[in-house]
């Protein structure tokens, strides 16, 4: 430090209230962040309590809380499963082309193409799936019927209106597509460019280069991309709602008239004209979604938080 | 960045040529290497995109004269036709690596069309569905003893600013200034650690659990059955916060350190220069981040449902009573509609299309402010 300074007793001393109540707002404005998420947890145990302990007759179903549940968590995975599927191998491909195949001058402008799939709000993708994507699905899953029926997923009959299990993930994977090919650009761009340009100097091809460097690189970040894309898919809900036709029940074929519900759309379909007992059965239902994608979400931010400054956030 | 065409006229000698990578990397290399020479990528350019187009025009063709014209599968069957016909012609000419690098590259690319092809059929349903009742009734009229056709959606998107209006004052204050918190006050603490982590966890709290979240929480003060926009306005705020955190948090670091300290310098508390000049030099890309948060919770329909509702008459007091707003209303429109369908359909379409013009429009609007006034920092 300079030798020349004055004791620090002698500089003027400004008022420290304006700073104390500052930073008391701003540390007030984090801890609030965090009494709400507790908060969320915390209501939402204590609407579900009456549900948890009534008597299993009473429950909406008439068999008890759970046998009312697990059809819908199984939906949910399944749906959201489906979804993954699909996305999954989608984005990665997005993420590569704009990162390493498109123009340099126009990738940008293809990225945020693709973020515009993400501003689309979810009812208009109910809308657009139930009018578009459940028509054209109809000859797929006539013809999944057909010819491999042996699957127990495919086993049929199809559905004629295509209001479908595999219509619901196939939308759900373009609603989750714009964040997890956000994470994955993230890391693909993250490759140092010098192992790019070390496998390229050594004769490698473009996707031999992609394979040895890229991909390694990017494993971590791919899979908690996927990750949040699975917490995203989990609780999507006025597409399925819209689209998916419902029965009770754990249904395997995603290509029939017979679908389990999701939690999330079960709750949009039934909320509104449900009183008393049922709106404590639907809360309670919520919570068990809450949990699972709370479990989802950590597991994706403590991977994307070991290894890179980035967040699917927007 | 990444040329194609590497100008090599020899093979690299495979051993050791990959000495410093990491052990399983450095045997894919190797296998790779080994088990062909690199031969220099040699089809001519007008022969791929001849191949390209060939292959694009006998599929448009089949499907003009044999099938149905559908862009998802006049886009698989192009590339799967001119993924086999390249890869073949380049496996003879150049060899079996370029072919596969080829193959790759229509692969991905093919992706990319398919991702492009759901946003445009989205967008071409919307507005051709939404045409029909693009009208001045429907933006002047509620939808108060309307059955049929006729009536509109003003109610609907009064209530939607108005909600959306009150979550944003509720949510910019708290985001922004807990923000503030992560990157001045609370670098290197264990509370600003843990509030990093439990936001990003928040972003993924998904939309119907913010709505129950809020009507639990109104039980307490309203009790139980009670709607109105301001429960709406608290589920929005639970997933609008975390997003403004993250936008703000991302915009103060970029704020160099030498600003802060120079300030300092001069003898300016803290606050003053946090609010002078960090807030002040990173102000256009807060405001960008934060109407990106805005478009992001004005299309949410999930939480308005379980706690807004809906009405037919126009409703402006967020304190009390059911709100109309426009996702809400598209969705009652097409989930029940009365004898004739129709016009319940295209209110639906029309609301739809509203709203995608209003999230398109702040999404430019967040864009040309982060373009016009973004700090310039390298990659």
């Amino acid at each position: 430090m300079s030798t020349t300074s004055a004791p620090p007793d002698a500089v003027p001393r400004t008022s420290h209230r304006g700073d104390r109540i500052f930073s008391g707002a701003a540390l007030a404005a984090g801890v609030l962040i965090l009494v709400t998420l507790a908060g969320v947890a915390g209501f939402l145990l204590w609407q579900a309590l009456p549900a948890i302990s009534a008597p299993p007759e009473d429950v909406r179903g008439g068999e008890g809380l759970f046998s009312y549940i697990a059809p819908l968590a199984f939906g949910t995975v399944l749906a959201a499963v489906i979804g993954l599927l699909i996305a999954t191998p989608l984005s990665i491909g997005i993420a590569l082309f704009i990162t390493h195949y498109a123009p340099r001058r126009i990738a940008q402008v293809l990225g945020y193409i693709v973020d515009l799939l993400a501003a689309v709000p979810s009812i208009i993708f109910g809308l657009w799936g139930i009018f578009v994507v459940a028509p054209a699905s109809v000859p797929l899953a006539q013809w999944l019927a057909d010819h491999l029926s042996f699957i127990p997923f495919f086993a049929g009959p199809a559905s004629t209106s295509g209001r479908t299990m595999l219509v619901v993930g196939a939308v759900l994977a373009i609603m989750i597509l714009p964040v997890m090919t956000a994470v994955n650009r993230e890391v693909f761009l993250q490759t140092p460019t010098l192992h790019e340009e070390a496998s390229l100097a050594l004769g490698a091809t473009r996707w031999e280069m992609i394979r040895q460097a890229v991909l390694p690189f990017g494993k971590s970040g791919i899979i908690s991309g996927a990750m949040l894309g699975l917490g995203r898919a989990l609780g999507e809900t006025m597409a399925v709602a819209l689209i998916l036709s419902v029965s009770p029940g754990v249904h395997w074929d995603i290509i029939s008239t017979q679908n389990s519900g999701t939690i999330a759309a079960d709750i949009a379909l039934q909320f509104p004209e449900s009183s008393g007992l049922d709106v404590n059965t639907l809360i309670a239902s919520g919570l068990v979604l809450f949990f699972i994608t709370l479990l989802v979400n950590m597991v994706a931010r403590y991977i994307v938080s070991r290894r890179a400054e980035f967040s699917g956030a927007n | 960045m990444s040329t194609p065409d590497v100008n090599l006229e020899t093979p690299p000698t495979p051993n050791g040529s990959d000495r410093g990578r990491t052990k399983d990397t450095s045997r894919a290399a190797g296998t790779v290497l080994l088990a062909e020479p690199m031969v220099r990528p040699s089809l001519s350019p007008y022969l791929v995109w001849g191949l390209l187009a060939g292959a694009f025009a006998l599929v448009l063709a089949l499907q003009l004269t044999v099938w149905s014209v559908n862009a998802v599968t006049l886009t698989i069957l192009t590339s799967a036709l001119y993924g086999v016909v390249i890869y073949v012609v380049s496996a003879v000419r150049e060899g079996r690596r370029n072919a596969t690098d080829r193959l790759v590259t229509v692969v991905v690319t093919t992706f990319f069309a398919l991702a492009i092809i759901p946003l445009a059929s989205v967008l071409l349903e919307v507005v051709t569905e939404g045409y029909k009742r693009f009208d001045i009734e429907f933006f002047t009229y509620s939808m108060r003893g309307v059955v049929g056709e006729g009536g509109g959606a003003y109610a609907a998107i009064m209530g939607t600013l108005i909600i959306t209006g009150v979550t944003t004052l509720m949510s910019v204050p708290v985001g922004i200034m807990a923000a503030i918190y992560l990157v001045e006050y609370g670098a290197g603490k264990k509370l600003a650690r843990g509030l990093t982590f439990f936001v990003d966890v928040m972003t993924g709290i998904p939309s119907i659990v913010a709505g129950l979240f809020a009507v639990s929480l109104f039980v307490l003060i309203l009790g139980p059955g009670a709607r109105a926009g301001i429960i709406g306005a608290v589920a929005l705020s639970v997933l609008m916060i975390p997003v403004v955190v993250r936008a703000t948090e991302e915009m103060l670091r970029l704020v160099p350190n030498e600003l802060r300290e120079a300030s300092y310098a001069l003898g300016v508390s803290k606050w003053r220069t946090v609010t002078k000049v960090v807030i002040r030099t990173s102000i256009a890309g807060i405001v960008t981040g934060v109407t990106l948060a805005v478009a992001r919770v004005i299309g949410e329909t999930a939480p308005l449902l379980v706690t807004v509702g809906l009405t037919t008459s126009t409703n402006l007091n967020p304190f009390e009573g059911r709100m109309a707003t426009l996702p809400v209303f598209s969705y009652y429109e097409y989930a029940q509609p009365g004898v004739p369908q129709a016009p319940y359909f295209e209110r639906a379409w029309a609301a739809a299309l509203t709203l995608i013009i209003i999230v398109m429009a702040l999404n430019l609007i967040a864009r040309v402010i982060s373009r016009v006034y973004a700090p310039k920092t390298g990659r």
